[in-house]
């Protein structure tokens, strides 16, 4: 089943803060619709400073759902409820070292518990701004509605292009035959048909590069994914070229991400195409984080 | 302590003797069944026995009707693809909404490719409208699958009188039977199902052998071309230690027969009578008073499928769920969907499957262990108040989904 962290374990088997909270006065009541969990976050706020004095949870759903809500009341207690907005669902998923890709909505019903709650303290009324879908790429976990909305706003029309926007399928490249069926939904709706791409690796280069050609392709092919890094607010630099071994260096959100075996493992791939060869993409970096790279999708 | 296995719906034991019996095709009797030389035709002997093992077992006429396969799955495409190869001149195909997804996805992908697929309703304890079937029943569906047992309720649909009626109309009838061969006297020489399906992995045999069972007669292509293995009707060279493995599995289940028809049984309504009797807010789901012995799903309303297998889990007790979030795919059981089960039960629903290898000591743990769960999870439901479900639970607490 899903491989859980020893911290998920934890808050599951002994959750903080759980049950009703008699003097609450804010209250945020969420659903996440792509598994049926539910929660309630109750907050009391002073109302002088609107420091977060206490926060518990009632959760119907599973374990990660049980362990992501009892990391963020830990998460928040003390907080003002300014700073307690700025926990994103990540900050959840990090506190619990990590959530499998699958239940990384987990985290964000959590997210979205502690908008509705500061919503309800501030008499505002919370609309939820985004919508859930079948997960399709398990390696980033990227869902069908996702893909979607990004196929439709860009007029995307390859799978290359969804990889490119989105990162769907970039991956283990195991659910193309998912995204392929999106993409011809929507190329339908605009009355043109999907083609698959013609062989989109790259013809290897036969034959030896000379070391000048070989140093530029392997530029080429960092300079290509790093507008994708970027978006997520990464990047990655070419550090140093040992005969098969490229040292790089991530950068930004890419340094220490849980998904950094992954985008390595990609770029590598891509390296292998246009080299025709085999070569290893190795990481330095001045010290390990502290957190484990977890290998996802495992 | 000893951990309780109550999950052999999902797979099983490979019994001891079972192993014994096949180890020797590795290491000694490993040639090829087609050799002709010694080596192999020991082993042309041992299938032979195998195959009247698995014919036993059925009742089947015939042992040239017995397909070794590498699964129940395999079984099952070969089955519906080749009835549709056949009978190119047929589009439609009959089934039921709570097969397994080794039928369902096949049939989703088939009516992508243009084929009309009839989808049997069921009712809220599982069952099927047979007059609703009788209707469909036509010279243009090419074939009908219906599972014998359900795999998460254990219920049984009435699959040999549904073959009469496929028969009647002159359309060929495959069962998926994986959960129900081993568990259900079966004497297929004497109805009318042209194809069934086995997965040796739920009856105590290893993991990657399947049968197909073929009715002599009926018509048939081949998924796998490209050797004469299986009289050409399955190609591929034949995973012998497995199939001398399962067959030697079958010979134990129809030995054990009458024991899984009482002394299982009796575990089973044992541990569902002890944790009803205990838990407030929880139901049998599917059709109680025909399922398989060794079956029984539970529902706890108000709490989720997944945490309560977490806790089960750390007691050393393993069962399986429901629940959106045990399936993998985050999509709540379809088999509850279909019985039209409340959210907050279906999501609370966990299935134990017995067999002849427990005992009363563990069921009796069982029962001790789960009221104590389920009412520490309930706890932390927003559903649950101090002694009981929150008054109009679903008012009470309305999230906002999303």
């Amino acid at each position: 089943m899903w491989e859980y962290s020893e911290k998920v374990q934890e808050h599951f088997f002994n959750p903080r803060n759980a049950g009703a909270l008699s003097d609450a006065n804010a209250t945020g009541e969420v659903g996440s619709i792509s598994c049926g969990d539910a929660l309630r976050l109750m907050l009391k706020v002073d109302p002088e400073s609107e420091r977060i004095l206490d926060a518990s949870f009632q959760t119907f759903g599973c374990g990660s759902a049980i362990a992501s809500s009892s990391a963020l009341t830990e998460i928040i207690k003390g907080k003002t409820l300014d700073e307690a907005l700025k926990v994103s669902n990540q900050d959840i998923a990090d506190y619990l070292d990590g959530l499998p890709p699958e239940k990384m909505h987990c985290s964000v019903m959590g997210r979205e518990a502690l908008e509705a709650a500061v919503a309800n303290y501030r008499g505002e009324e919370w609309k939820d701004d985004h919508e859930e879908g079948a997960l399709i790429c398990k390696c980033f976990a990227i869902d069908a509605v996702m893909i979607e909305d990004t196929v439709r706003a860009n007029n995307l029309s390859t799978v290359q292009d969804v990889i490119n926007y989105t990162k769907a399928g970039g991956g283990c490249a195991a659910c193309h035959e998912g995204i392929e069926e999106i993409l011809a939904k929507v190329l339908a709706e605009r009355g043109e048909s999907f083609k698959p791409a013609q062989a989109t690796s790259p013809v290897a280069a036969s034959g030896k590069l000379s070391t000048l050609e070989r140093v530029k392709r392997i530029q080429q092919v960092i300079e290509e994914v790093r507008p994708t890094l970027q978006r997520d607010r990464g990047d990655i630099e070419l550090v140093d070229i040992d005969g098969k071994t490229i040292y790089v260096s991530m950068k930004g959100a890419c340094a220490g991400c849980q998904m950094e075996a992954l985008t390595l493992q990609g770029v590598q791939q891509k390296m292998m195409e246009a080299l025709g060869e085999f070569v290893k993409l190795v990481p330095v970096r001045a010290t390990t984080p502290a957190g484990a790279c977890v290998t996802p999708g495992a | 302590m000893n951990p309780i296995y109550l999950d052999n719906n999902a797979t099983t034991r490979v019994d001891p003797s079972v192993v014994e019996a096949m180890l020797p095709y590795f290491t000694e009797q490993f040639g090829n069944p087609s050799s002709l030389h010694s080596f192999g035709n020991k082993v042309g002997m041992a299938l032979k026995k195998a195959r009247q093992q698995v014919q036993a077992l059925i009742g089947a006429e015939h042992d040239s009707e017995i397909i070794f396969t590498s699964c129940g799955t395999e079984s099952d495409s070969t089955a519906i693809l080749s009835a549709l190869r056949a009978q190119p001149e047929r589009r439609e195909l009959i089934t039921t909404t709570v097969e397994h997804p080794a039928i369902l996805s096949l049939c989703q992908h088939l009516e992508k490719e243009g084929y009309t697929v009839h989808y049997l309703k069921v009712d809220g304890k599982g069952r099927l409208d047979l007059t609703e079937y009788a209707k469909l029943l036509s010279d243009k569906v090419a074939i009908v699958s219906v599972m014998w047992a359900n795999n998460e309720t254990g219920t049984l649909f009435p699959v040999e009188k549904m073959a009469e009626m496929a028969n009647a109309k002159g359309v060929m009838f495959h069962t998926d039977a994986v959960q129900a061969v081993g568990k259900v006297p079966m004497d297929l020489k004497s109805g009318k199902i042209d194809m069934l399906s086995i997965s040796g992995h739920k009856l105590h045999a290893p993991k990657g052998i399947g049968v197909l069972y073929l009715r002599r007669g009926a018509r048939f292509r081949p998924l796998l071309r490209g050797g004469h293995q299986e009289r050409g009707r399955r190609a591929g060279t034949e995973n012998s230690a497995s199939i001398v493995a399962l067959g030697a599995a079958c010979e134990q289940a129809l030995s054990h027969m009458a024991y899984e028809n009482t002394e299982v049984r009796a575990l089973r309504d044992r541990l569902e009578q002890g944790i009803l009797a205990q838990v407030p807010n929880a139901f049998v789901t599917g059709d109680p008073d025909n399922r398989l012995p060794n079956t029984c799903n539970i529902a706890f309303e108000y709490i989720e499928g997944e945490a309560i297998l977490l806790l089960l889990n750390k007691q050393g007790i393993a069962a399986s769920s429901g629940s959106a979030c045990t399936s993998g795919s985050l999509e709540p059981s379809h088999v509850m969907r279909a019985m039209g089960i409340p959210y907050t039960a279906a999501h609370g629903t966990v299935r134990f499957s017995l067999s002849r290898y427990n005992t009363a000591e563990e069921i009796d743990r069982v029962i001790a262990a789960v009221p104590p769960i389920v009412a520490q999870l309930r706890k932390l439901s927003p559903y649950w108040g101090e002694n009981g479900p929150v008054e109009n639970p679903e008012q009470a607490f309305a999230p906002v989904y999303a």
